[in-house]
């Protein structure tokens, strides 16, 4: 056994590149309660405040401090960038000091040079020549290879929030594979990979051998990434801080290269116990070490920093980088997944304040340690950071080593990808339906010339014909601009050292996305259960819509609704199936629009439901504002209801409550079971009884 | 009291199929342990000044179910209601006592935990037997006492407050377990005499599980315009939640000198 292994329990991990088995094989689960978290220390207090600092300097300057020119970035296009070189315990910034945002034309040159100029900075001309003369980005591929059609739908927003001129992002590497196997060794088995490929040159195995050089190339540059930071990460990592130290290197090589939509960390902090439980037996470090260097960590992750247009930031409602961590989750053996070091991350919540990033997710199961859970909630009723995702529920399709990419897209570590795909507006289709494929908002005919409805009173089954036809046209569009854009990302902007640190194989995951579904239910279950009038323009397109009588709508646990919305979801993904997808990757959907619902809405005209022209939709699958009026567990169970096998990639609910209505005060909220035996615990204060003081 | 009268005799005898519910609420996470379905009772005597629910007052109003209405709109979710379970109240829930027995009962043989939110104040000896078959599918009791001193009690409610003892004697005497809630508003149920009174009324209890003291807060004005009703606590702050544990405190220091 290699000497960094010492103390660690041996297995198939060591003959092949498995993180899982060295997880199976090592980790301690925690049952136990908080008690053991230590505060920040002075440095980390020193560091945060120097952060907090430059973020104000930065709000002032308006929302960017400082921008690369004239810098392209790479792997290795800068020199080391520190905060405080001697009180920091994990190094290094995307360019060569913080808060500057790095220069990354490959997505497109266009979407770069205007994040600078919309920020006040201009590209140095000669990088534009460059990128527009002598190398291609791969916004003008798709735009090359882009259908008029396809344009149409795109400029007219029935499918919108492409991943055509910036990165699509979705993509883990399994980092970890950084810290226990070494750089070096992740070379060796490439360069196996590679000189095992077959031999027969067809196009695939042609792209795969230039794939595969380019995942050793940048192997070989994330080992010179932790040269210019004073790291040998060729070798496996010995110690705790080296672990999150190689970990953070193979994560910063891939913000380096690639400004991806969704730029997610995966599930680390399990893996890094094992260090961190050794280091505390042997007495290598103490607790509040431990906690610096995770609290340093996140640090670093909370200030990972892209160049973006302001319209990028309005489709995305801020500037989200979705720095996801999954915590927690249970094993397929059923032992629970949750080690110190996921306290230990939570804590970050505690020790450096509040934040939105990185975007700490817990994966749920009921059978998590009660400890856990109860810290979970206190630290969400703290911080309100915490993102809860359904672990009982992914595990089934992704076992136990699944990390979420984005908000909820659930892939296994380094061993499935996922191409991003934003979403198709349902809502938009339903009216196209209606108006032959005619856009509501400009009138020009977008969609197949299909015969629109011409009768006053909207007839369900005539709409629902017509809305099936429409949804399969749709589909079909739909998934050929997303080859086009997948296609065109691997050729000219491929995510080298993301994809070195996966397997060989890797399952792809084509992911599709659904927008306006509750608008679409509701709307449906109108024209059903109530009556619907036509309001048309002089040319007879429907402009509006006027709803006479009550109707089910979605969010109230209705079945009459709620299947409405089950089918939609179940057809439109039958339709998307039905589609040759890019690489043989694997169809699935997401309903999780939970921050560009206010650009789809204002993008659509007024829909059967009532909803106004303009309006925004309701996040995800989430029911429509104000209309689920029995209460959160009615809601929650129409959202529910939606076919997750039909929606793999996630199905997001945007739930918030006043804290009034979760109890009375914090205490309450755990709803212990014990509640009547227990004197007073209807209230926090112990002790009601005569017997005690 | 006229009202009272009309309307608690109501249907006492005869087979009560439905009810007149004013609103569900499928996640009710303050009215009992766990989350809970909470069902609004139609209708109620008092007429407390900070009440903040005065749609629910009228009887014979509301929304007819049927206990198996009910029953299947909760079964729906029973996930959500684990540690949860069934809370009725209202509204007066007691001054649908049939109904709310034959809930209970059905509730219970379902093996779900019930919790009753009420002021007691409908409670007659004379009924004595109707309501001893209520208690045997009744958990928890959570009962609502307006004010410790009798005079206070009618100037707050319109209503007497010996009924109101007299449930909690009867609670006591069938061993359901009760936590006893109390609005503390400001210059009417805040002062030492009136919370000192309280702990010795409730300290003598063996059933007395909890103690809530809630602090008054003026949520409810708006459905007193919209119903046009004047609302008779105009110009009565909130309570702070700080206050109200102040005033807690003192309550329980009463009751421990009884205890």
């Amino acid at each position: 056994m290699r000497q960094e292994w010492t103390d660690f329990t041996g297995g198939i991990w060591e003959k092949e590149i498995n993180v899982r088995d060295f997880i199976q094989k090592n980790y301690t689960p925690y049952e136990g309660d908080d008690s053991f978290l230590t505060d920040a220390t002075e440095a980390t207090k020193e560091l945060w405040a120097q952060v907090m600092d430059l973020t104000k300097q930065e709000q002032e300057k308006g929302g960017v401090l400082d921008m690369d020119t004239k810098i392209i970035s790479t792997i290795t296009s800068h020199g080391p960038g520190y905060l405080n070189k001697d009180k920091e315990k994990i190094v290094g910034f995307q360019t060569d000091k913080p808060f500057k945002r790095s220069l990354q034309p490959y997505g497109g040159i266009r979407m770069a040079v205007k994040a600078c100029e919309d920020n006040g900075y201009h590209v140095d001309p000669e990088i534009v020549e460059f990128f527009t003369k002598h190398r291609k980005t791969h916004n003008e591929g798709v735009f090359d290879a882009y259908t008029p059609e396809m344009r149409a739908c795109r400029s007219s927003h029935i499918i919108t929030g492409l991943p055509d001129a910036y990165g699509r992002g979705r993509i883990i590497g399994d980092y970890r594979r950084v810290a226990l196997y070494g750089v070096d060794r992740l070379i060796e088995e490439k360069q196996h990979q590679k000189d095992t490929t077959r031999t027969i040159m067809y196009s695939d195995v042609t792209r795969q051998r230039e794939e595969l050089s380019e995942q050793i190339k940048a192997l070989k540059e994330l080992r010179e990434l932790g040269n210019i930071y004073g790291c040998d990460i060729s070798r496996p990592a010995q110690n705790v801080q080296e672990a999150i130290q190689w970990l953070y290197f193979g994560y910063l090589a891939a913000i380096k290269e690639q400004n991806g939509a969704a730029m997610s960390l995966g599930r680390t902090s399990t893996f890094v116990d094992i260090y961190a439980e050794r280091d505390l037996k042997n007495g290598t470090f103490t607790e509040e070490q431990i906690q610096e260097f995770v609290d340093h960590f996140i640090m670093k992750l909370r200030l990972v920093k892209f160049a973006r247009t302001p319209e990028y930031n309005a489709l995305f409602s801020g500037d989200p980088t979705w720095v996801t961590e999954s915590i927690g989750g249970m094993g397929i053996d059923g032992r629970p997944l949750v080690t110190k070091m996921s306290f230990r991350y939570l804590h970050t919540l505690q020790n450096l304040g509040t934040a939105p990033e990185p975007n700490l997710t817990v994966l749920w199961s009921t059978r998590l340690p009660e400890s856990f859970k109860r810290f979970c909630a206190k630290t969400s009723i703290a911080s309100s950071s915490i993102q809860y995702e359904n672990d009982d529920l992914m595990r089934v399709t992704h076992g136990d080593d699944y990390a979420i990419a984005c908000c909820v897209s659930s892939m296994r570590i380094g061993k499935e990808m996922q191409f991003f795909g934003a979403r198709a507006n349902l809502a938009k289709c339903l009216l196209y339906a209606i108006n032959g494929g005619v856009d509501e908002v400009s009138k020009k005919q977008v969609g197949p010339e299909y015969r629109p409805i011409t009768s006053e009173y909207l007839d369900y089954d005539e709409v629902m014909k017509k809305f099936h036809d429409m949804m399969k046209w749709l589909a079909r569009v739909y998934v050929n601009t997303l080859n086009i854009i997948h296609y065109m990302h691997d050729k000219y902007c491929y995510e080298r050292v993301q994809m070195a640190l996966h397997d060989k194989k890797v399952t792809r995951w084509f992911a599709t996305g659904i927008a306006g579904l509750s608008v679409v239910a509701d709307s449906l279950s109108a024209i059903k259960y109530a009556k619907v009038k036509t309001v048309r323009d002089e040319n007879g397109i429907v402009v509006d819509y006027e709803v006479e009588g009550d109707f089910p709508k979605y969010g109230n646990d209705d079945d009459r609704v709620d299947n409405i919305a089950y089918d939609i979801v179940h057809d439109f993904m039958s339709y998307v199936k039905g589609n040759h997808t890019y690489r043989g990757g694997i169809p699935t959907t997401s309903i999780l629009t939970i921050t560009s619902n206010v650009v789809y809405g204002k993008a659509t005209g007024s829909t059967p439901d009532g909803r106004k022209a303009g309006e925004a939709f309701a996040p995800g699958a989430n029911p429509m504002h104000r209309r689920d009026t029995k209460g959160a567990v009615a809601s929650l169970s129409s959202v529910s209801k939606l076919p997750f096998k039909d929606a793999q990639d996630g199905i997001s609910n945007t739930f918030s409550i006043i804290p009034g209505a979760l109890g009375k005060d914090d205490a309450v909220f755990f709803g212990d079971i014990e509640f009547e035996l227990e004197p007073d615990c209807a209230c926090c204060e112990p002790n009601l009884g005569g017997e005690e003081e | 009291m006229k009202l009272f009268q009309e309307h608690s005799m109501m249907k006492s005898n005869q087979e009560v199929n439905q009810g007149y519910i004013h609103s569900t609420e499928s996640f009710g996470t303050v009215d009992g342990p766990g989350i809970r379905f909470v069902v609004f009772f139609q209708g109620c005597p008092m007429r407390c000044q900070y009440c903040h629910n005065p749609d629910t007052w009228e009887m014979g109003k509301g929304r007819k179910m049927t206990v198996e209405e009910i029953m299947s709109a909760y079964e729906k979710n029973t996930t959500f209601y684990r540690n949860g379970g069934i809370t009725a109240t209202g509204g007066e829930p007691l001054m649908q006592l049939p109904f709310l027995t034959r809930l209970f009962k059905e509730a219970k043989s379902r093996g779900i935990h019930t919790c009753l939110d009420t002021s007691g104040i409908v409670y007659r000896k004379e009924r004595a037997e109707e309501f001893a078959e209520l208690f045997k599918y009744v958990d928890l009791v959570l009962l609502d006492i307006k004010h410790s001193l009798a005079q206070g009690h009618v100037k707050l409610t319109g209503q007497d407050q010996k009924p109101v003892i007299a449930f909690a004697d009867a609670l006591e005497a069938a061993g359901i377990p009760m936590v006893i809630r109390h609005v503390a508003v400001p210059g009417i149920t805040d002062k030492e005499e009136e919370l000192t009174a309280l702990g010795h009324l409730i300290g003598k209890y063996k059933n007395l599980k909890g103690l809530d003291v809630l602090p008054y807060h003026t949520m409810g004005v708006k459905k007193y315009e919209a119903l046009g009703l004047s609302y008779p606590l105009e110009g009565t702050n909130s309570m702070t939640k700080e206050d109200a544990k102040k005033a807690r405190e003192i309550v329980i220091k009463a009751l421990k000198e009884v205890r």
